[in-house]
């Protein structure tokens, strides 16, 4: 029987769960022997002119390595990008936490008593604390410039004529709030020369775009740096490659010539690591008063932060995304992205497909308040059909496959959806003080869009033993696992018997590596190429070590065994035709690149019990359809779909990043902040769904962010839902108590 | 994340505690289960330069039924606290509250002598101090004396101990009106309450409803004149001066405090 | 100043600076890099040992508190024998991990759970770990384990022995 689509637990989680996984501080190798330790000075200003920087006092205390700024850096060419991003601030902060200067010390604990020591002298400038004060254009972040948009885009059209034909037309402007990604493992680092090569170890999602980074920063050939990944507690988008705060050590480390280690403290990770989401959303829906949506508009304030990291591509792909499932007659979107005197904002699961989702999935609701008709009929009446697929939306994006409709249905019927209703009938007419909300979301979204392919290696030796290199980097997804059940199935070699290495730029040295859901449809097809390439080479050299035809051979994966069909006197196994391959054994490379993305899809429930005397919002039950095509191991899909779900969850509820109007950080630890914990969430109840895509071999498509894109809106709806009947239309994420008592005494005045 | 440097010293006893405190001055304080005071001194918000563990005085570690009293030593921890079955009888209102400060590990550090003597008027355990109507014993160069609950806090973070001073046991007389409620509200189980009301009989004592913390008196003077829970909850914000944070504005919590109070009120009756 | 703590049952001494945090002891000192630091606040209990058999942050520990006491890990919890402890099992049974950081801490948060309440329902558990994040897993498959070890440690003979740790490629 084969092992795809099967239960297996986990490799990766012995040591795991034993010794504990090796993260880049915990790292003991030679190398790093007596390795400086670096502490960052960081800006406490969100905008100012630094004048002077004093480094004498923090020279001077025992054990201090060196103290680097920006002056220390090599020249910048005149006439750059007046809006590039420096390593270290030279002439301006531009955000609280851009780094200032670098304190090397021989000891950990000195590194924060040096770095106070530090004195920085700054001439504040007004802050541009978000999009309303950047879109003035009062105070521009880059002189030079002659506004703070630092980019726009549109996809689709959607002119106000299209809304002619509506009974019923809805505009709104709504926040998709700013987060932070939180990994439990903060950024951290490790450099060291190893003769004239530099080798980094990086908290990284993917090794060999960091060695690219890192290389074209320092200006040194790619071959002269090595990157390796070690262990990585938690990426959610947020450690793709590297940033400057991890360039600038492994320049320290160029620059000293010693070695160096890095890790950030939370506080630091809190307002110096990317955040995500960060959009302001005016929306316009229009339809008929019989459910019918025609038309859609989506208009987006992106904010990038200080810099334009990733700022814009976010709000393109909120905009191609912008329709969702939906079968518009008209849909467009456009965005403007502009920069603010705060922490740059990039990828966090869901990277721009959150935020169309949360904001369709809100124009539908509202438009179904609007015209009273169910938010599940609505939806029914308007997704596209099953058999209009491959569908290209209005807004740019080719859907491969979906089942809108039917993964609405089979959520509804596991919640029991008709029995909730009733039950919040019967709340609403006691009159409760805790009431009942249901909220529901139908999504779709895009994985592997970056259209970068992945690539493997298989092996195998002369024991008969395989291993995998894969270009793909997991940092807790368990590609060791599935990789190797991959190989199992192809060449019929055990599990226990295959080793997967990944994350080291010299044993694998091209790949992407790991974000936008892309592993499994690429990395994984990558993996069974290679290894059916090894069996196209065993299969020749066993016709001859056989003296049979290669079409008379078979594989007998049960028992990895080869032989002629039908006469296992014959049987050759793996070890014996690995060494009548060679010194090196079989081994075969691939590289695999995806005609297209492809479109996972979903729906959720949410049901929540709402206070209406505290506001407080509890989430009692989550339903979920998270489909992503043919699943390899329910074990790992099911762990990505809860860790998503709670993630966006968390957006609906609790989690927001907030500055002051001076751009002072409010949140930037995790008392402030409101990290979801476990009391706070349900056990969640998974409905199962695969609709193949035919992009890949594999049928697959990413499950990695589905559950964060579904979640959110539907946890927002319910909210909303639950305090409909006091005449609540909208209340801004996170649904804070205060918020949902401020919405109830709104609508209570304005009845 | 790292303290700035200091002096550690360790108390094998009280007596040797307040010695060296005298000796340490203004530069000194004590740590006790470190719970207030190291995440404070992690973030550099607090430099002591003498921190003097009374951790190890066990002989404070006590819960003890002396008749018209319960007395309850201030290095007794809160997982201690939560876990008395002679609480669960005689203060199932400190039993309670003790159960909900912070998270398990913190539980099994945290003391009530740190959190009463922290004066944090976001904790839970100064309000139930006030419910209770406790009564400290404090220990310093000059000998013991007691001091009310009600003339502890004096300020924002500031207590009736004078520089040096020991606390050393919270003495709680066994409540005449047995009704008791604790309601935290929060967002998070974690978190620090946005607001709590401590109800034992007709003492109504309010969690961060200003810098200080304090009873709720015009709840309790509508109490004794008779008014039923609702009319009397009220009033729960009268005399209050709540913050307007990034967790809650100020007119929120006033709202909270009045229903908080009103279901307070509600179950401490229930249990009469 | 020196101190001297048993971790895992083993003698560790040494002079160390006053301010050490217990986190850094045992990971530095002690060279046991399993309990991870996860941020500054007392919060994620990612750093969370025994300490004389009760769970605390070690963060929030100073080594010098510790002095004469002793600690456990998670490199702590096999038995002798290189038996799992049944919170191990259980979280390799029902897959209560994904990248691993915040499992050291969460492990043994567990054991403590476990020890003072051996019959907790799901949401005891889950208040029960309120003081340790996780972003990967939802808590969804941690509970399940927790509530899986709790079935374990309750059947007869307690620490039932298991055998070794399950091969590679175990069926769920």
């Amino acid at each position: 029987m084969s092992i795809m689509g099967t239960r297996v637990l986990r490799t990766e989680d012995p040591r795991l769960l034993t010794d504990g996984g090796v993260y880049t501080d915990d790292l003991r190798v030679p190398e790093l022997t007596g390795a400086a330790y670096i502490t960052i000075v960081r800006s406490p200003l969100a905008h100012a002119l630094i004048t002077g920087i004093d480094t004498s006092a923090a020279a001077m205390l025992p054990g201090v390595v060196a103290v680097l700024t920006a002056a220390d850096l090599p020249a910048q060419p005149e006439g750059g990008d007046p809006t590039a991003e420096p390593l270290l601030a030279g002439d301006r902060v531009r955000y609280v936490g851009e780094p200032v200067a670098l304190v090397l010390t021989e000891g950990r604990y000195q590194g924060e008593d040096a770095a106070e020591l530090v004195s920085v002298d700054y001439d504040p400038l007004p802050a541009v604390p978000g999009v309303e004060e950047a879109l003035t254009g009062e105070t521009l972040l880059f002189p030079g410039t002659d506004s703070n948009v630092a980019g726009t885009g549109t996809a689709g059209e959607c002119a106000d004529a299209a809304f002619d034909g509506c009974d019923v037309v809805i505009e709104r402007t709504i926040v998709n709030q700013r987060l932070a990604p939180v990994p439990l493992e903060p950024r951290a680092m490790a450099a060291a020369w190893t003769g004239d090569r530099l080798t980094i170890w990086s908290s990284t999602q993917n090794p060999q775009l960091a060695r690219g980074a890192i290389a074209g920063a320092l200006d040194m050939d790619q071959a002269s740096v090595r990157v390796i990944t070690p262990d990585v507690g938690g990426g959610f988008g947020a450690k793709v490659a590297v940033d400057r705060d991890a360039i600038a050590v492994a320049w320290a480390a160029k620059h000293t010539g010693h070695a160096v280690r890095w890790i950030e403290s939370r506080s630091e990770n809190m307002v110096a690591m990317v955040h995500g989401r960060g959009q302001r959303q005016t929306y316009k829906i229009g339809g008929t008063r019989d459910g019918r949506a025609l038309a859609y508009r989506l208009d987006i304030v992106q904010d990038c932060g200080a810099f334009n990291r990733l700022g814009a591509f976010l709000a393109q792909l909120t905009a191609l995304m912008a329709a969702g499932v939906y079968d518009f007659a008209h849909a467009g979107a456009s965005f403007r992205a502009v920069v603010t005197t705060t922490t740059p904002i990039a990828a966090y699961r869901g990277a721009g497909r959150p935020e169309a989702a949360a904001a369709i999935e809100r124009a539908i609701d509202d438009f179904a308040a609007e015209i009273g008709v169910d938010p599940a009929e609505v939806r029914r009446i308007n997704v596209v059909p099953p058999d209009k697929f491959p569908f290209t939306t209005l807004t740019g994006a080719t859907y491969d496959s979906g089942e809108y409709a039917a993964g609405l249905g089979r959520v509804l019927a596991a919640a029991d959806y008709p029995a909730l209703r009733a039950e919040q009938a019967r709340r609403r007419g006691r009159g409760d003080v805790v009431q009942l909300g249901l909220g529901m979301s139908v999504y779709v979204e895009i994985t592997a869009g970056d259209m970068g392919g992945e690539t493997a290696r298989v092996m195998v030796d002369d024991t008969g033993a395989a291993t995998v290199f894969t270009g793909s980097s997991a940092h807790g997804q368990g590609h060791h696992t599935a990789w190797a059940m991959l190989v199992q199935d192809e060449l019929g070699i055990p599990m226990d018997q295959i080793t997967v290495v990944h994350g080291d730029t010299d044993i694998i040295p091209e790949a992407i590596g790991t974000f936008g859901s892309r592993s499994l449809q690429l990395g994984g097809t990558a993996v069974v190429q290679a290894a059916g390439e090894v069996k196209e080479q065993a299969r020749r050299l066993a016709a001859k070590m056989i003296e049979a035809s290669e079409g008379d051979l078979e594989l007998d994966t049960a028992r990895g065994t080869w032989q002629v069909r039908g006469d296992p006197a014959t049987a050759l196994d793996w070890g014996q035709i690995a060494q009548r391959a060679g010194p090196d054994g079989l081994a075969a490379d691939a590289r695999f690149d995806a005609s297209a993305p492809t479109f996972p899809f979903g729906a959720h429930l949410a049901v929540v019990e709402v206070d209406t005397e505290t506001g407080k919002a509890a989430l009692v039950r989550h339903v979920t359809v998270d489909d992503a095509g043919r699943i390899l191991n329910p074990v790992l899909a099911e762990g990505q779909r809860h860790g998503g779900i709670a993630q966006g969850v968390a957006q609906a509820l609790l989690e927001e990043v907030r500055y002051d109007p001076e751009g002072n950080p409010l949140t930037s630890t995790l008392v402030d902040y409101a990290a979801i914990t476990a009391p706070e969430l349900p056990s969640f109840e998974l409905v199962a769904s695969e609709t193949p895509t035919s992009i890949n071999p594999l049928g697959a498509k990413g499950i990695g962010e589905a559950g964060t894109i579904g979640s959110t809106p539907a946890v927002l709806n319910a909210v909303i839902d639950a305090v409909s009947h006091l005449g609540v239309r909208h209340i801004d994420m996170p649904a804070t108590p205060e918020r949902v008592w401020a919405a109830i005494n709104e609508a209570r005045a304005g009845q | 994340m790292i303290p700035a440097p200091f002096t550690y010293q360790r108390a094998r006893t009280a007596e040797e505690a307040v010695d060296l405190a005298a000796e340490a001055g203004d530069d000194g304080k004590f740590l006790a289960g470190g719970h207030s005071l190291l995440p404070l001194m992690k973030l550099r918000f607090a430099v002591p330069e003498v921190l003097i563990d009374i951790g190890r005085l066990t002989e404070l570690s006590y819960i003890r039924d002396e008749d018209g009293h319960i007395a309850i030593g201030a290095l007794t921890r809160h997982h201690d606290l939560e876990h008395s079955g002679l609480l669960a009888a005689e203060l199932p209102l400190l039993a309670r509250a003790a159960g909900a400060v912070g998270d398990p590990q913190v539980r099994h550090r945290g003391t009530i002598g740190g959190s009463l003597v922290h004066g944090d008027a976001a904790s839970d355990l100064p309000a139930v101090g006030l419910a209770l109507d406790a009564t400290l014993v404090v220990r310093g160069p000059s000998g013991s004396r007691e001091i009310a609950m009600t003339d502890f806090f004096l300020g924002l973070f500031e207590t009736a101990l004078e520089p040096g001073e020991l606390l050393t046991e919270i003495r709680v007389p066994k409540p005449g009106e047995r009704g008791w409620s604790f309601q935290k509200f929060t967002k998070r189980a974690i978190d620090w309450a946005i607001v709590g009301v401590a109800v034992q009989g007709g003492r109504v004592a309010l969690v961060n409803m200003g810098p200080v913390p304090a009873r709720a008196g015009g709840v309790e003077r509508a109490l004794a004149a008779g008014a039923g829970p609702a009319e009397a909850a009220a009033r729960a914000a009268e005399g209050t001066s709540p913050a307007s944070d990034i967790n809650a504005s100020a007119a929120y919590r006033e709202h909270l405090a009045r229903v908080l109070t009103a279901r307070a009120l509600a179950e401490a009756a229930s249990r009469n | 100043m020196k101190v001297a703590i048993s971790v895992n049952g083993t003698q560790v001494e040494a002079e160390v600076e006053d301010r050490l945090l217990l986190a850094h002891f045992v990971r530095e000192v002690a060279g046991l890099t399993a309990t991870n630091i996860g941020c500054d606040t007392t919060s994620c209990g990612a750093c969370t040992v025994l300490l004389d058999g009760e769970s605390v942050k070690s963060c929030t520990v100073l080594a010098a508190q510790a002095d004469g006491r002793e600690v456990t890990t998670c490199e702590g919890l096999a038995g002798s024998d290189g038996q799992w402890h049944a919170v191990q099992r259980a979280f390799r049974a029902e897959h209560g991990l994904q990248c691993g950081f915040c499992t050291p801490g969460m492990v043994m948060a567990a054991v403590s759970l476990l020890a003072e309440n051996p019959d907790p329902t799901e949401a005891q558990v889950r208040t029960g770990l309120e003081g340790n994040l996780c972003r990967c897993t939802g808590y969804h498959n941690i509970v399940r384990s927790v509530l899986a070890a709790a079935r374990d440690l309750q059947q007869p003979g307690g620490r039932a022995p298991a055998g070794a740790a399950e091969p590679a490629g175990e069926p769920a």
